[in-house]
C-alpha cells in the first residue's frame, strides 16, 4: 500500500533535487554572487543538523540540547583524520572516510552519553544534555592534540556545495526511510504514549538509544563538513548557542516535519546575512522576525490555513484563475 | 490447567497494602469480570499482571510459564495485552499505524532492511498491512485507515485500542473499563464486540467494569475486590447476590 508518508517524502526529495539543479546552473553559469556561494555550505550543514535533531526532538519527543556537542566531536575526529591522512590518501577517498569516522565517533559518544541520560525525561534530559555539550567544549579546549584554545589548523578545505548536497540527500534518504519503517513507527509511538508503547512490547530504551545514536551520527557528519569548510576549527563555535540555534530551526520548522526543518534551516541561516544591509539593527530584526514566526507557527488559525494549503487547492486556484481570464 | 493462575499476589506502596493475597484462576476461553468499588485495587491488579508494577509477594503463571516480576515488554511477548482506563492511543499516528505497532514484534526486519527498503521490508510490511486490515475490518474501522487516531469518535477509539491489543497476538486480553464514558447504545454494541472477539479469536478476556449491565450480560465468572482483598468469587449471578458484595457496594 502506498501511503501518504512516502508521497510526502518524494516531494521533499524532489524539492532538494530541484534546489540543487538551480544552484548548479546559477554557479556554473557564473551568475551566483559570492555571498550566495558562501551561504550554501552553512545552510546545507544546518539542514543536516536540524533534520537529525528533529529525529530526536520531533519524532522521539525527547528534548536534547547537546547537538552541538556531537557536532564538535565529529568535527574534531574527522579533521584529525584528514590531517593525518592528507598525504597518504587522495581526497576522493579521504573525505568520505573522514565523514564516516566523524559520524562513528559522534555516535560512540551518543551511546556513552545516551545510556545514563536517556532514563531522564523532559527538562532534566534537556539540562543534562546541555551540560554534556559544555563539558565536551571545555575538554576540547584543554586538550593538546585538538589544538586547544588556539584551534585546530591544517585541515584540507574539501567541503564544497556539491558534496554537501550529496550528504543532505543521504541524510534525508536514511532518516525518511527509517521513519517509514517499523522502527520509525516505534520511535513515534514512544513520543505519543510511552506507557502504551511498552504495553505492546516496544523496547523503549533500545529505540531511544537507536534514535540518539543515529541523530549523533549525522550531527558528527555535519561537523566534519563544517571543519573542512574553514581553515581553523575552534571549540568555542560549538557552545550552547549553537545547540539552541539548531533547536530553534527544528521548532520553527515544526517538530516532526522534515520539510519544515529544511525550510527553516535555510531561513535561519540566510536571515542574518540578508539583514546585513541594516547592520546596526541586524540582531534586533532577527530576534523580532523569530518571535513573530514562532507566534504565527503556534497559532491554531495559521495551522488551519496551512492545512488548507495543499497542492490540490493550489492547482484549483490556478485553474479557476485561468478560466476567469478565458 | 488454567490459562492464568495468580497466587497470593500482593503489593505494598509504603505502608499501604494496595493488593493483598489476591488469587484468581482463569480458564482458556473464559470471559472473566473483575469488579469492586473505586480504589479497590482493580487497576493495580492489571498493572501487576502486565509488569508495570513488580509484586511484593505472590506469583503469576500464564499458560504454565512463570511471568512474575518480568518487564512489560517480556510480558507482552509472552501473551498478555491490555487496554487502558483512559484511552492511550498513539494519538498523532494513523489508525493503520496504531494497529501495525501492535504487530511490531511479530513481523520483523532489521533497521538496515528498513532504511534500504530491502525485499524483507516490503514482504513483512505487506503481511502487516494485510493482518492490520483484517483486524480493522472486524472492528469496522477499515474505512478510516489514514485517519489520525485522536480524530476518531470516542467509541471508535476504544475499539481501535482493542484492535491494537489484539494485534500483539495475545493469549489473554485485559480490558480496563471498556465501557467507561459510553452511552447505553454504545455499551450494548461494545458487549457484542467483546463477545465476538472471544468467539472469533477464541480469546480469554479479563475485564474491569463498573457497568453492571455489561458485567451480568457477558461475564461468566467474576471476582469482587474491596480494599485490595478478594471479597467474593464465582458465577456472576451468585456473586452479585452475595450480601457481602452488596454491603461493599451500597453500605449496610
Amino acid at each position: 500500500m502506498k501511503n501518504k508518508f512516502s508521497k510526502n517524502h518524494l516531494v521533499t526529495f524532489s524539492i532538494v533535487i530541484i534546489a540543487f539543479l538551480l544552484c548548479f546552473i546559477l554557479i556554473s553559469s557564473g551568475n551566483a554572487t559570492r555571498q550566495f556561494k558562501g551561504l550554501l555550505v552553512p545552510i546545507g550543514i544546518n539542514i543536516i543538523l536540524a533534520v537529525s535533531l528533529n529525529l530526536a526532538v520531533g519524532f522521539l519527543g525527547q528534548l536534547t540540547l547537546g547537538h552541538a556537542g556531537f557536532m564538535s566531536v565529529g568535527a574534531y575526529a574527522g579533521c584529525l583524520f584528514s590531517i593525518q591522512f592528507q598525504d597518504i590518501l587522495p581526497m576522493i577517498i579521504r573525505f568520505p572516510l573522514a565523514m564516516i569516522a566523524g559520524g562513528l565517533v559522534a555516535s560512540a559518544f551518543g551511546i556513552i552519553i545516551g545510556i545514563p541520560v536517556l532514563r531522564m525525561k523532559g527538562d532534566y534530559l534537556a539540562i543534562v544534555t546541555l551540560a554534556f555539550g559544555e563539558i565536551i567544549r571545555s575538554v576540547i579546549t584543554n586538550l593538546k592534540f585538538t589544538g586547544g584554545a588556539a584551534g585546530l589548523k591544517g585541515t584540507p578545505q574539501d567541503t564544497n556545495y556539491i558534496i554537501v548536497f550529496v550528504v543532505i540527500f543521504i541524510t534525508l534518504f536514511v532518516l525518511m526511510n527509517l521513519i517509514d519503517s517499523r522502527h520509525g513507527r516505534a520511535i513515534m509511538s514512544i513520543r505519543d504514549n510511552s506507557i502504551a508503547a511498552e504495553s505492546i512490547g516496544i523496547n523503549i530504551t533500545y529505540f531511544k538509544l537507536l534514535t540518539f545514536v543515529i541523530a549523533a551520527f549525522f550531527a558528527g557528519v555535519a561537523g566534519v563538513l563544517y571543519g573542512h569548510n574553514l581553515s581553523i576549527l575552534s571549540a568555542s563555535t560549538f557552545d550552547y548557542n549553537k545547540s539552541i540555534e539548531i533547536l530553534v530551526i527544528v521548532v520553527l520548522g515544526g517538530m516532526g516535519s522534515i520539510r519544515g526543518s529544511i525550510i527553516a534551516a535555510i531561513l535561519i541561516t540566510a536571515l542574518p546575512e540578508m539583514l546585513r544591509g541594516s547592520d546596526k539593527y541586524r540582531m534586533l530584526l532577527y530576534a523580532i522576525i523569530l518571535i513573530f514566526m514562532m507566534l504565527l507557527n503556534s497559532s491554531p488559525k495559521f495551522a488551519q490555513f496551512k492545512s488548507k494549503l495543499n497542492y490540490k487547492t493550489l492547482i484549483g486556484i490556478i485553474k479557476s484563475r485561468i478560466k476567469k481570464e478565458a | 490447567m488454567a490459562l492464568l493462575e495468580v497466587k497470593n499476589l500482593s503489593i505494598t506502596f509504603g505502608g499501604l497494602r494496595a493488593v493483598d493475597n489476591f488469587n484468581i484462576n482463569i480458564e482458556k476461553g473464559q470471559l472473566y469480570g473483575l469488579i469492586g468499588p473505586n480504589g479497590a485495587g482493580k487497576t493495580t491488579v492489571f498493572n501487576l499482571l502486565t509488569g508495570v508494577y513488580k509484586p511484593t509477594d505472590g506469583s503469576i503463571i500464564l499458560d504454565g510459564k512463570n511471568i512474575t516480576g518480568k518487564t512489560p515488554i517480556e510480558i507482552s511477548k509472552s501473551g498478555i495485552a491490555r487496554t487502558f482506563q483512559n484511552i492511550r492511543l498513539f494519538k498523532n499516528m494513523s489508525v493503520m499505524d496504531n494497529v501495525k505497532l501492535g504487530l511490531h514484534n511479530q513481523n520483523k526486519y532489521s533497521v538496515f532492511a528498513g532504511i534500504f527498503k530491502l525485499p524483507s521490508y516490503s514482504h513483512e510490511e505487506k503481511i502487516m498491512d494485510q493482518k492490520a486490515m483484517e483486524l480493522l475490518k472486524v472492528f469496522g474501522l477499515d474505512n478510516e485507515l489514514e485517519t489520525i487516531s485522536s480524530n476518531l469518535p470516542y467509541g471508535k477509539q476504544r475499539k481501535l485500542e482493542i484492535a491494537r491489543a489484539l494485534a500483539t497476538n495475545p493469549k489473554l486480553l485485559l480490558l480496563d473499563e471498556p465501557a467507561a464514558g459510553m452511552n447505553p447504545n454504545e455499551t450494548a454494541e461494545l458487549m457484542e464486540t467483546i463477545k465476538f472477539v472471544r468467539d472469533e479469536f477464541s480469546m480469554t478476556i479479563l475485564l474491569i467494569e463498573h457497568d453492571m449491565k455489561l458485567v451480568t450480560g457477558i461475564c461468566e465468572e467474576i471476582s469482587v475486590l474491596n480494599f485490595g482483598t478478594r471479597l467474593a468469587q464465582g458465577i456472576t449471578s451468585v456473586v452479585l447476590n452475595d450480601p457481602k458484595v452488596i454491603i461493599a457496594y451500597l453500605g449496610e
